[in-house]
């Protein structure tokens, strides 16, 4: 029964998003720090040293963290006032069992309680329908070992097949790419080289709002005199100083790259000595672009052909070069071609493995690096192994004492997971940081799915909008509130230290994950006294795989300020750039072109829906909003999504500034505040996507995903826009 | 590796560079988060014309060698320190009247209501008479706002410093540098086309 127990009005009251506006006490109160503990930002990829300061174990604020290498203190807003998710009215304080006559829709219940109730769901659902029919979701806002915690649990623990996690909807089809062409998953890169790198391109990436720290390194590049190319629908913050934009249609990129790609064969702006020592398949990427000239794709993309012909120029004659590239060319039905073909251009012009050359993605959320190698993703085990290969299964099991038999196959990916909630085939569900009734695409039917689970229990240290269809709510742990590890963007293991303990009856994560195990039978898997126990544990899986940490230690990577993967053995000094020396990840040290045919994304403008949407961030809010709709200085900086509109559109349809537009596609409808701006294609408007309900950007996203990653097409829809009526003025009462 | 604190004698400056800001707010944010602003932002950070671009625009006090606000502010609240930073008005003396705020020629003073009193940024005194940054160079994820010698200015980053304006005839010196591309080139020709092209016609409204 997992609809929910009362009005979403009612769920709001009790559970929020209420907004915390002030450290524990107020701003007077001139509480005096206890502690100051060196961690680092919730938030995103970039994981940005800070120093949160403690009293009376409540986090009371922060201090920029100087000496850590990657920002130097530097936080963007949300790392400013992350502080202030801890001591948070919102906050889960113990269990809860849905009760539609209690307030709120939640009774609190006990822990034995709980848990039992859990692990009779789990069993009942199992014996009746089959193992795989319990399934788990999980986030990479989780650490390391949570991550991995979570892979064997679901394993070995619930024995279902059924697992995946929210990096499906992140950068999964750059992780797909980079092991098919480059043979590991990993950024190419530590940032220290975007400052080397003569022409710094990126594409599909909104760097000023997402990643802003890598702001400072670009600038740092242009400072040295390198050009910066930017590829993106919207004159994004940091393309404003550009040398050249290319403004991209959404879901054409892999036309624009292959037309670049064209220009360096026609003008042999290749690098031949790299392409004919170090990789295979070019010839079959080269027929595949050899019709693709910058006029075709100029037609495709919206980009000026003499604009493609530039890019190429300066990227195929310049000596040094990285390409960065994010969400807008991931999240695409089309999404591992893209990346592959972006990849195309470095292999070509030889730009991988020397100072300032790279391509690379730049990971989305908290730990999406590291939360893609330890085996919570459906066809994946520790170290980044396949759960399909026989080798690599008894690796994993010799590791984890069981079985091979007794480690499940492959999965089916978050959407699928979804669908087959929704078709009847799942039954129960267990998710820990994950909502998808806010991130997943086509809102209203991953409500009606949720709604007809028979049991779902949600693990997080808030009430999100996923949270209001549970059966059982299990109070979990805030990043500042356990130790372990994650791994950033550029593939550097960093250390997460406790600030504080879990408040109330909130529980770590881990330990929930255990005793949920215990109760099954299978706590003898799951012997663990804390997280280093589990680090350890992993790092041992992890050896001989592709993401190998057998080296790595919580003290090194303290002392070290962290430590860059592959780190193969003791003593090992971590690898922060990746293929040195031409040397690449398969087996026979080459990377692989590929060919990439231009086809279409999963839907088109037509006369019924002739606008294109694309969708993403704002710098103030983070992902699906659990935590950052609670924060009163993030709240009041962008308070609600608006519809940016090109003046030319805008015009068309009779919208000006401010009026509230219905934007409608085939999946649903939503009505928001246009924004008219002029830094937007004319065929196209934007809408975050970081609000639930009648406000969720993901309504008008559509359930088309990549063949190859599973990834959805977020950045990709047609629409329909129309001027809605005024809304109507409250009345006093 | 940026250095983490500055003694007197390594003269630290303070720099704005408006081309390099995002727009973030990381500054906004954090200025009400040091010490003694207790939950006031003291920082601007305007939106030139949102409608054309997403050009912002950070403005710290820039601390006047000959501050115009305590030049006109009729109860003499408005103090300096000997290293030249222009305070928040003093409690015991400011009549919350405004003037600082009509006459300062950057728009930097805010006054008030609520303690009938006249704030400004204070270059977070607190953690500068200790050698920190002060909060918003700290945090600012593009380094548009800046804090550091002129000698880490010159090895890490381009531009001209300028720290003289006029005002109409007022000659204003401030403490606070502010970024203009490079002089050395010659008078700044500001009738002289885009350097980027593309910047007049984006989306190739106007044919390629």
């Amino acid at each position: 029964m997992a609809q929910r127990p009362v009005s979403e009005a009612d769920l709001i009251d009790r559970f929020g998003p209420h907004l915390n506006q002030a450290p524990p006490g107020g701003w007077d109160a001139g509480i005096e720090a206890e502690r100051v503990v060196n961690t680092h930002c919730c938030f995103c990829g970039q994981q940005c040293g800070i120093k949160l300061k403690a009293a009376d174990n409540q986090v009371i604020g922060f201090e920029p963290w100087y000496e850590f290498p990657f920002n130097e203190g530097k936080l963007c807003p949300k790392g400013v006032k992350r502080y202030l998710q801890g001591n948070h009215p919102d906050r889960v304080l113990y269990p809860m069992e849905r009760d539609p006559s209690s307030p709120g829709g939640f009774r609190r219940v006990s822990w034995e309680h709980a848990l039992d109730r859990v692990v009779s769901e789990i069993q009942r659902i199992q014996s009746t329908y089959g193992p795989d029919s319990f399934a788990m979701l999980s986030g990479v806002s989780l650490t390391n070992e949570k991550s991995y915690l979570v892979g064997k649990f679901a394993r070995l623990g619930l024995g279902t097949a059924n697992l995946d996690y929210n990096g499906r909807y992140c950068m999964v089809s750059a992780g797909a790419a980079n092991k098919k062409a480059l043979g590991i998953d990993r950024a190419s890169n530590p940032w220290s080289d975007i400052p080397l790198a003569d022409v710094v391109w990126t594409a599909g990436t909104n760097i000023a709002e997402t990643f802003p720290i890598t702001t400072s390194y670009i600038w740092k590049a242009r400072d040295r005199g390198a050009r910066l190319i930017v590829q993106d629908p919207r004159v994004v913050p940091h393309a404003r100083t550009a040398h050249l934009y290319l403004p991209v249609r959404p879901g054409t990129d892999s036309a624009l790259f292959g037309a670049v790609l064209h220009e360096l064969i026609r003008h042999d702006w290749l690098d031949h000595a790299f392409i004919e020592n170090h990789t295979h398949d070019f010839d079959q990427a080269a027929a595949a672009v050899a019709d693709m000239t910058p006029q075709w794709a100029a037609d495709i993309t919206g980009v000026p052909a003499a604009r493609i012909e530039q890019a190429a120029e300066w990227w195929g004659t310049s000596a040094t070069g990285m390409l960065l590239h994010a969400r807008g060319i991931e999240q695409q039905s089309k999404g591992t071609e893209n990346c592959l073909a972006a990849i195309n251009l470095g292999l070509a012009t030889g730009k991988f493995g020397k100072p300032g050359c790279g391509v690379t993605t730049i990971t989305g959320q908290g730990n999406g690096q590291g939360g893609r190698e330890h085996g919570h993703k459906c066809d994946q085990l520790p170290g980044n192994r396949d759960i399909t290969n026989p080798e690599h299964r008894a690796a994993v099991a010799a590791a984890w004492g069981c079985d091979v038999d007794e480690i499940p196959g492959k999965g089916l990916p978050a959407l699928a997971l979804i669908e087959a909630i929704h078709r009847g085939e799942i039954k129960g569900l267990l998710s820990i940081c994950f909502n998808p009734a806010v991130s997943s695409p086509d809102t209203n039917f991953t409500r009606e799915a949720l709604d007809k689970l028979e049991f779902f229990s949600n693990i997080d240290f808030f009430v999100s909008e996923t949270a209001h269809h549970a059966d059982i709510v299990l109070p979990g742990s805030l990043h500042e509130e356990g130790d372990g590890t994650s791994t950033t963007g550029e593939g550097r293991i960093v250390k997460i230290n406790a600030v504080v303990d879990p408040p109330g009856e909130a529980r770590h994560d881990w330990w929930i994950l255990v005793e949920i195990a215990r109760r099954l039978g299978r706590g003898h898997y799951f012997p663990y006294e804390g997280t280093r126990e589990i680090f350890e544990e992993l790092c041992r899986a992890s050896s001989g795989g592709l993401a190998d940490y057998t080296g790595a230690t919580w003290d090194r990577i303290e002392d070290e300020m962290g430590m860059f993967w592959p780190v193969p053995e003791v003593g090992h000094p971590g690898t922060p750039r990746l293929y040195e020396g031409g040397r690449f990840y398969h087996p026979d040290g080459r990377a692989r072109f590929h060919a990439v045919p231009y086809r279409p994304p999963g839907e088109e403008v037509d006369d019924d829906y002739p606008v294109w949407l694309t969708t993403g961030r704002v710098v103030s809010q983070y992902l699906s909003g659990t935590q950052t709709r609670r924060i009163g200085g993030l709240v009041a900086q962008y308070p609600e999504p608006l519809c940016e509109i090109h003046p030319v559109l805008a015009e068309r349809l009779g919208i000006v500034q401010g009026d509230r537009v219905t934007v409608s596609s085939r999946r649903g409808s939503v009505t928001l505040p246009a924004q008219v701006v002029a830094t937007i294609r004319p065929d196209t408007v934007f809408i975050p996507y970081h609000w639930p309900g009648a406000k969720a950007a993901n309504v008008l996203t559509k359930r088309v995903v990549d063949p190859i990653s599973a990834m959805p097409e977020f950045k990709v829809a047609a629409v329909r826009v129309e001027r809605a009526p005024a809304p109507p003025q409250e009345v006093a009462t | 590796m940026s250095t983490a604190r500055y003694g007197i004698e390594d003269q630290p400056i303070f720099v704005i560079d408006q081309s390099r800001c995002i727009g973030c707010e990381a500054c906004v944010q954090a200025c009400a988060e040091c010490g003694t602003h207790r939950g006031r932002s003291l920082i601007h950070l305007d939106r030139v014309d949102r409608a054309t671009t997403t050009q912002t625009a950070p403005m710290v006090c820039m601390h006047c060698a000959d501050p115009t606000c305590a030049q006109v502010c009729p109860a003499d609240a408005i103090k300096q320190t000997e290293g030249g930073v222009v305070q928040s008005s003093l409690k015991p003396r400011c009549i919350g009247c405004s003037n600082c705020v009509l006459a300062c020629p950057f728009g930097v003073p805010k006054y008030y209501a609520e303690i009938d009193q006249m704030m400004k940024c204070d270059m977070c005194t607190d953690r500068t008479s200790e050698g920190y940054k002060p909060m918003c160079a700290s945090v600012c994820p593009s380094e548009a706002l800046w804090y550091g010698t002129i000698d880490e200015f010159r090895e890490q980053r381009t531009g001209s410093l300028i720290r003289d304006f006029m005002f109409g005839r007022q000659e204003v010196r401030t403490k606070v540098y502010t970024v203009v591309d490079d002089l050395d080139g010659g008078p700044l020709d500001v009738m002289a086309g885009r350097t980027q092209a593309w910047l007049d016609d984006p989306f190739a409204l106007e044919g390629p």
